[in-house]
């Protein structure tokens, strides 16, 4: 069993725990259970980002991408995305998380570093598009669970074509 | 039903004795529509291909489609700047299939191994010996793109050999809106390319970019959620009224430029009070004024003024749209009447410290993109559209008459979208721009 120890704090992580926190993660998205998903980020180190499709390993204060959430806008997006004016997502899309090959990387610093592979299907209007990629998280271990600090999906996809937008969660 | 039998003529009314303009929605689904947009407009204009800020020095290329064309744009060894098209002479194959690349001496097409140098010279052709005297190595260069022209950094092709010449094409009023947007500063193509799509006509595009009429509707969590959690705006949205603006002669508001380009703001020297402008000073105020100070210095208070103020939202006929206010350059292409694929830049000066440029691209993510705050929700508008369109033969027209007869009540005018329109219908039916575009 794959297993991460953070000697400092003697943390030792699981690859069966983080899983299962992955799928309980992908639940809530699933069920556009999106107020407690937020919950799952830190209040203060919380970010979301997806890199345009063209720069995957480029940085959002200089680069162009296509999500580059802070606290404040990710607290934004969830509102909107559960407001009923988000058009984009009102009737809501149907989607699907599946995740992959969970790897437990070790730790920076305090954050237990995560990397997934997934396959996200949107289903809306008759059309079923896949969003490819991996994730990666930087955890923070709080109180028997994780909190997220950094949760960056990058897409395998070469252009969203025929997706034309991220309006859910990837 | 009118049967156009792939003919426009008649799929537009324009009555502006009476106020009244209308398009036929066969324009949105029509293959044959699509065939003569190939021909007659995309085929016969100068179109939007890159800049050059994204292959800055010799032997740096991208690649990319432009009207329907695989293209390589290049710089090339000699420090010239050359669109070539992307086939090799020998059979066809590709000869560059990176999306980007540095340092590149060749273009070799692993095919049979035929071998161009950066400026599109057939170098190379293994066991040349088998081909006859009559075989012109010379002759058989990668072919450049019939016309290309740089202006200021931004890259146009045309695939017609007798076309116009940019200046021409463009006129006076366009080359100054997008001088006034290339203004800003010596500028650049941020890394980061927004390469998606829609399941819907182009034309829809055109129109979706500059319409103020549907913002505060489409957009609305865009002024009720995002800019009030940014601690900005007032939740008013562009229906609120606007003061009316001085009589002092000066050009303000939606302007037909000639030939098809559009803009739905002259620029001015009002005082900028754009969201952009609002945004950076929010949360790079001190940056901001830096910045501002080397426009100043540069081009005069009044210039600098105008330039900051920017332009709204603008169309260089047929597909390319900038939108100032958020620093976005986009073009799109049909491979379908009911499909486009769509590429989205963010244009910002060099002269940008950190924090400013962190503040444009917060900004640009605020709305713009396929992931931003407004965006999504025109792709699904536009989409939602070309499945209404599926009633063409019980509902025929759409209607964009707001504001004709110079009616300026009751917020935004669809002006701009006629613009267009007569544009298009001249072109498709005598092959020539439109005499007069306006109202």
């Amino acid at each position: 069993m794959a297993t991460a120890t953070l000697n400092r704090e003697q943390v030792t992580v699981t690859r069966q725990e983080i899983e299962e926190w992955l799928y309980a993660e992908a639940e809530m998205l699933d069920t556009w259970n999106l107020n407690e998903w937020l919950a799952l980020f830190d209040e203060e180190r919380g970010s979301f980002y997806i890199p345009a499709t063209d720069a995957p390993y480029s940085d959002h204060n200089t680069a162009l991408f296509l999500i580059a959430d802070d606290m404040p806008k990710l607290k934004s997006r969830v509102a909107q995305l559960l407001s009923g004016v988000t058009w984009a997502e009102n009737p809501q899309s149907r989607t699907r998380h599946m995740i992959s090959n969970v790897r437990i990387k070790g730790w920076e610093d305090d954050m237990l570093i995560v990397k997934a592979n997934f396959v996200v299907y949107r289903m809306r209007f008759q059309n079923i598009d896949p969003y490819i990629g991996e994730y990666t998280y930087k955890l923070l271990p709080r109180n028997g669970s994780f909190k997220i600090a950094e949760r960056r999906a990058i897409l395998d996809l070469e252009a969203l074509r025929p997706h034309g937008k991220v309006s859910f969660i990837v | 039903m009118p049967d156009f039998g792939g003919n426009a003529a008649g799929l537009i009314i324009d009555d502006r004795e009476s106020g009244i303009f209308r398009v036929h929605r066969s324009a949105f689904i029509d293959d044959d529509i699509l065939k003569l947009e190939r021909e007659r407009i995309f085929d016969k204009s100068w179109l939007f291909a890159g800049h050059i800020s994204e292959f800055p020095k010799p032997g740096d290329f991208i690649t990319r489609n432009v009207g329907g064309r695989p293209i390589i744009l290049v710089t090339s060894d000699d420090g010239e700047i050359r669109a070539l098209m992307n086939t090799c002479r020998h059979r066809g194959n590709l000869v560059c299939r990176e999306h980007k690349g540095s340092n590149a001496e060749v273009f070799r097409c692993f095919y049979h191994g035929w071998i161009y140098n950066t400026r599109g010279e057939l170098k190379g052709i293994p066991g040349e010996e088998a081909y006859s005297e009559a075989f012109d190595r010379e002759s058989l260069g990668l072919e450049p793109a019939p016309k290309m022209h740089n202006h200021r950094g931004c890259i146009f092709i045309s695939f017609d050999p007798d076309m116009e010449d940019f200046e021409s094409y463009m006129g006076p009023d366009a080359l100054m809106v997008i001088d006034n947007t290339l203004n800003l500063g010596d500028m650049e193509f941020v890394e980061g390319h927004f390469k998606y799509s829609m399941r819907a006509n182009w034309k829809l595009l055109v129109e979706n970019s500059m319409d103020g009429y549907h913002a505060a509707f489409t957009h609305e969590r865009f002024f009720t959620h995002w800019l009030p959690s940014m601690g900005l705006g007032g939740g008013g949205g562009p229906m609120t009224p606007q003061p009316t603006p001085p009589n002092d002669g000066k050009r303000r508001g939606a302007q037909p430029m000639g030939n098809g380009h559009v803009t739905t703001a002259w620029p001015t020297s009002d005082r900028p009070i754009s969201g952009q402008a609002s945004y950076l000073e929010k949360f790079a105020g001190a940056e901001l004024e830096q910045f501002r100070e080397g426009l100043v210095k540069k081009h005069g208070d009044e210039n600098a003024r105008m330039i900051e103020g920017r332009a709204g939202n603008y169309l260089i006929f047929p597909n390319l749209l900038i939108i100032d206010g958020w620093c976005v350059f986009r073009t799109f292409y049909p491979t379908s009447p009911d499909y486009m694929e769509i590429s989205g830049w963010a244009a910002m000066p060099k002269e940008d410290s950190p924090g400013l440029r962190k503040a444009r691209l917060d900004w640009y993510l605020g709305f713009q993109g396929p992931g931003g705050f407004a965006t999504p929700d025109d792709v699904e508008g536009l989409e939602g559209c070309q499945m209404g369109f599926a009633t063409h033969k019980e509902v025929e027209w759409s209607d964009i008459s707001r504001g004709m007869k110079g009616n300026t009540k009751g917020g935004p005018t669809e002006l701009q979208m006629r613009v267009f329109w007569r544009e298009w219908e001249a072109r498709l039916t005598t092959g020539q721009h439109a005499e007069y575009t306006g109202d």
